[in-house]
């Protein structure tokens, strides 16, 4: 068996560590593996901890379990086909990940979506956005030991991921959006219906602030835990609501909307100045309240018009470059098209945000308890397909 | 006084009739409050509907698991220290077997009626932490070394509370037999109104607080449940077991849930009895077991409540809440219970 180079700096680090330790205290380290098959890693990551008793000295992230090589699928697909591929990554707010890469795809072309498109879009982006959150607002709860959050949480998600599927016609891969616009137009009564379900998206925020963020047990496991400050968010290149957790007011759809129609209605950035596991809960429970008011006001003045623009029946991208990201629901996620001008791109580069969000824990991890590992774990919110890719 | 039961067989006889009931009460209770709250109450508090397929709306889904578990391959961990690995589930389920010795259910219901019978349940309860710890070694598996070893600085730091919230019990009817807690209870004036006796439970609310907390930790479910925390240390000292030895910690899990739902309806809901009858009546050996379970069930209703509602505790935090609050808390209740019965 090979033993990979960063293994053996991990475990030089954790010896290096623990040999500290012995002199002080005297006692003998542990090294526990938290994962690959873990309950709390929900996928297969991988964190080779160095205990003292229960506390950690050394966290060392191994991904890389569920690699599936999409930047390199790419290159052997067309345009087209490439959403197929990415709509994968982050599996709970599939759409969101077609968004970026054929935004990109648009600027080389140098075609606009029809404004109802981009409207359309970033309402699907939205809901995306709250069929991913809803779920970490409920999952939070069972890795602190609370059962019955996340059941809620599935009830009302299935609402969300209806109204996804009335559009796309799929539940988890839509594969709806196209270069210069979108597939289809929505069905006919999916206006009313939606904001029926907006109303109940925020009944779910309000009981779970009742029931799991206003308990006790709840403040005393997430508060002071897991403490990330700005710089350290910043060194590490956090986005999204870990970003806004650490009170850095940084949020794509407001900075560079790009395509998407963000500056048409009126919202606003959470941030919470704390940077703790509690902090991370607060801000996306805040945005998943915000997205259901985007979501209606989208709804509210939703233009009329086609939803494709012209764009030719086989699509070839002209030579050149794009980088165009967006605030996906897990941060930000950019694709790096490099166009030949084939059928195909020549190369695709998906920065993906769970990626860089996990990447803190080395730093987040030191001197915690074992639970606390998983208070941190769970409020980073990652999905190990964003992380592998 | 109607004799109802008052048949004196061999002694052999009684024995057996004993050990069979204690035998086939344990899988039983397990059984009742696996369907009851495990299955339908944590489903219906979760917006689903739980098993329905096995039996009329499932009731027979933990029979089908545990012959499912009995056709498991009874696995050994290539390292386990085998003796010890066997031997843990059994001694936890003798720890469970033995809290059903002492509790009445009737002024006769009753399979041992020891004069320190309180005494002796609270004792035996702690045998389980032996069980633990010895599954939590014996697998040589990290994660069920770090679920025995809290296990054990929490049963350990739990008993104290749990010792201390029944001694104000004890103080208040004068004996550690638990029929003549019953008794006392049933024989109890408030302000010298005896119709409803007195159960304790209006003076020892402090106690019965105390009590439930500490149960609830002695069980090691939720928010105590950091020796099997699934999301942590994926079930603790649990982790490398298979088929039957993983039904023996279910069955005494339940079972345990159970005889301390019963203790607790003994010292502070008076037991077996019910207003309004003469509590000398050898009736009660007929109605007791009924009476009892109707209030074991309510216990357990609270005890599975918090089960399904609260997240987890740290460790620390669990021995601070401990050692700062309850064992505070019911000294003081002691004291306080002295004062008044010598004062009163």
């Amino acid at each position: 068996m090979s033993v990979t180079e960063r293994e053996q700096r991990a475990f030089i680090a954790a010896a290096a560590a623990d040999a500290r330790v012995n002199v002080e205290l005297e006692t003998e380290g542990m090294t526990l593996n938290i994962g690959p098959q873990h309950p709390a890693t929900h996928g297969t990551l991988r964190i080779i901890a160095r205990l003292d008793g229960e506390q950690v000295v050394a966290a060392e992230p191994v991904m890389g379990y569920m690699h599936r090589g999409y930047e390199k699928l790419a290159e052997v697909r067309t345009y087209p086909q490439v959403t197929t591929l990415i709509n994968r990554i982050d599996w709970l707010g599939s759409f969101a990940n077609e968004v970026p890469f054929i935004l990109a795809a648009e600027q080389l072309m140098e075609v606009e979506a029809p404004p109802r498109a981009a409207w359309i879009r970033t309402i699907l982006f939205e809901l995306s956005r709250l069929a991913n959150i809803s779920l970490f607002l409920g999952d939070m709860g069972v890795q602190l030991g609370a059962l019955t959050p996340v059941f809620f949480a599935f009830r009302d998600r299935e609402f969300v991921l209806n109204q996804i599927e009335a559009v796309t016609g799929g539940r988890f891969h839509p594969n709806f959006d196209r270069i210069g616009g979108l597939k289809d137009d929505l069905p006919a009564g999916w206006i009313e219906e939606t904001r029926g379900v907006m109303v109940k998206m925020r009944n779910f925020c309000d009981e779970l602030e009742d029931l799991l963020m206003g308990n006790e047990i709840f403040e005393a496991r997430t508060r002071g835990v897991g403490v990330i400050p700005p710089e350290i968010a910043l060194s590490f290149g956090l986005s999204g609501a870990n970003a806004r957790a650490s009170g850095i007011d940084w949020d794509m759809r407001r900075d560079n909307p790009c395509g998407l129609v963000y500056d048409e209605v009126d919202w606003k950035v959470w941030t919470h100045p704390d940077g703790d596991s509690f902090a991370r809960y607060w801000v996306r429970l805040q945005e998943t309240r915000e997205a259901t008011h985007i979501v209606e006001q989208l709804l509210d003045g939703l233009p009329a018009g086609p939803v494709m623009a012209k764009v030719p029946v086989i699509i070839k991208v002209p030579a050149g470059e794009a980088y165009v990201a967006t605030e996906n629901p897990l941060g930000v996620m950019g694709y790096y098209v490099v166009s030949k001008g084939d059928l195909g791109p020549f190369r695709v580069k998906i920065r993906s945000a769970s990626f860089n969000n996990i990447s803190v824990v080395p730093w987040v991890m030191r001197g915690v308890f074992v639970p606390d590992v998983i208070t941190i774990l769970a409020s980073l919110y990652f999905i190990l397909g964003d992380i592998d890719r | 006084m109607i004799e109802i039961l008052a048949f004196e067989p061999a002694y052999w006889l009684q024995t057996l009739i004993k050990l069979g009931v204690v035998a086939l009460v344990v899988p039983t209770a397990a059984l009742i409050l696996g369907y009851v709250f495990l299955m339908k109450m944590m489903s219906f508090m979760q917006s689903r509907l739980g098993p329905m397929e096995a039996g009329p709306y499932g009731t027979l889904q933990l029979l089908a698991d545990g012959v499912k578990f009995l056709q498991k391959e009874d696995i050994f961990p290539r390292r386990a220290d085998r003796y010890v690995f066997a031997l843990a589930p059994v001694v936890v389920l003798v720890s469970t077997f033995l809290l059903f010795v002492v509790l009445p259910v009737g002024p006769d219901a009753v399979v041992s009626g020891l004069d320190a019978g309180l005494f002796f349940a609270l004792a035996v309860a702690s045998l389980s932490v032996i069980g633990v710890l010895m599954a939590g070694w014996g697998s040589a598996n990290k994660y069920a070394l770090m679920g025995g070893m809290r296990a054990a600085g929490q049963l350990i730091a739990y008993e104290l509370p749990l010792v201390l919230a029944a001694i104000g019990v004890v103080i208040q009817a004068g004996t550690l037999d638990l029929n003549k807690i019953v008794l006392a209870q049933a024989t109890g004036e408030i302000f010298g109104w005896g119709a409803i006796g007195n159960p304790y439970i209006l003076t020892q609310f402090v106690g019965f607080a105390i009590f439930l907390v500490a149960v609830q930790a002695e069980l090691t479910q939720p928010p105590f449940d950091m020796p099997v925390a699934e999301s942590e240390i994926v079930g603790g000292y649990q982790v490398e077991y298979t088929g039957f030895r993983f039904l023996f910690f279910f069955m005494a899990e339940f079972g345990t849930a159970f005889a301390f739902a019963g203790i607790a309806s003994v010292l502070f809901l008076g037991g077996w009895y019910v207003p309004g009858l003469d509590p000398a009546s050898g009736w009660f050996n007929l109605i007791g077991p009924f009476v009892m379970f109707i209030k074991i069930m309510a216990v357990s209703a609270l005890i599975f409540w918090f089960r399904f509602t609260f997240p987890r505790l740290r460790e620390d935090q669990l021995q601070k809440l401990a050692w700062k609050v309850l064992i505070p808390a019911a000294l003081l209740n002691i004291v306080v219970t002295g004062v008044l019965k010598v004062a009163v």
